[in-house]
């Protein structure tokens, strides 16, 4: 822990839970998974670099269906960090700052991530079965 | 001031006043975030757009001049992305000078192999070397 006796903050087991708090939580958290998922990104580029045995084995790992679970949530922090993103990008030049709003835009980042995660795998899924 | 301190003040105050790159870190985390809005998205598409492919179509995709030029785009922004949203988890949470220390230097180096690797696969890709 930290080398000083200085009083710290409180934590965050302390304050009442309100969406904000859990998008800004969860923009902290997507993007520790996608900065993870870019070596899967790295991964990818390089088994298709590799030739075609390389890549038929990065195709057999993601598609297995462990393989598939961690695309399914990569899709959604994607997803999420995409829509939240776009709010902290709006919020940076100066809008969206009243409270109602706030919250409304939270909720957006949610509900947004949530319907392109379920799209794509619509999308996936229907054409022409698991990758 | 300490009264025993016999240096002169300028010798604190030296190295304490602004670096002007105080919005440095900031700015490039928007601008690259900005980019990864357009690049990301497009990156989802063609992904999806490959989701069934065999070897040979993501390979004849990828090697496309737009294609490759963009996705050499989005990987630099998102490694460059990563680093900078890293950097500042660690120093919200890494409190050990030389763990932090340690960890962001590790951090950059990954991120700068990473990228150049993933650059070099694109090139390898589209160069058909």
């Amino acid at each position: 822990m930290a080398d000083t006796s200085r009083p710290l903050s409180p934590h965050l087991q302390i304050y009442k839970w309100q969406v904000q708090m859990l998008t800004s939580i969860l923009h902290r958290a997507t993007g520790i998974v996608l900065a993870v998922g870019s070596l899967i990104v790295l991964w990818g580029l390089l088994a298709l670099a590799g030739g075609s045995e390389a890549f038929a084995q990065f195709a057999s790992c993601v598609g297995s269906p462990l393989g598939l679970v961690v695309m399914f949530g990569w899709t959604w922090a994607f997803a999420y960090h995409l829509c939240n993103g776009i709010r902290h990008l709006v919020q940076d030049a100066g809008a969206g700052y009243a409270i109602p709003q706030f919250i409304r835009s939270s909720w957006l980042s949610i509900v947004g991530s949530f319907v392109i995660t379920l799209l794509v795998w619509a999308f996936v899924l229907t054409s022409g079965g698991a990758a | 001031m300490n009264a025993k301190d016999l240096r002169h003040p300028i010798k604190r105050a030296r190295g304490l006043g602004s670096a002007q790159s105080g919005v440095g870190h900031w700015w490039i985390q928007r601008v690259t975030a900005t980019a990864l809005v357009a690049l990301g998205l497009w990156f989802l598409v063609t992904v999806l757009r490959l989701a069934h492919a065999d070897y040979t179509t993501a390979h004849a995709v990828v090697a496309r001049p737009w294609n490759a030029v963009l996705l050499i785009a989005f990987v630099i922004a998102m490694f460059w992305h990563a680093v900078l949203g890293l950097q500042v988890v660690i120093e919200d949470y890494v409190h050990t000078r030389w763990k932090e220390v340690s960890l962001l230097v590790l951090v950059k180096f990954l991120a700068v192999l990473g990228a150049l690797a993933s650059v070099l696969a694109v090139l390898r890709i589209a160069l058909g070397a």
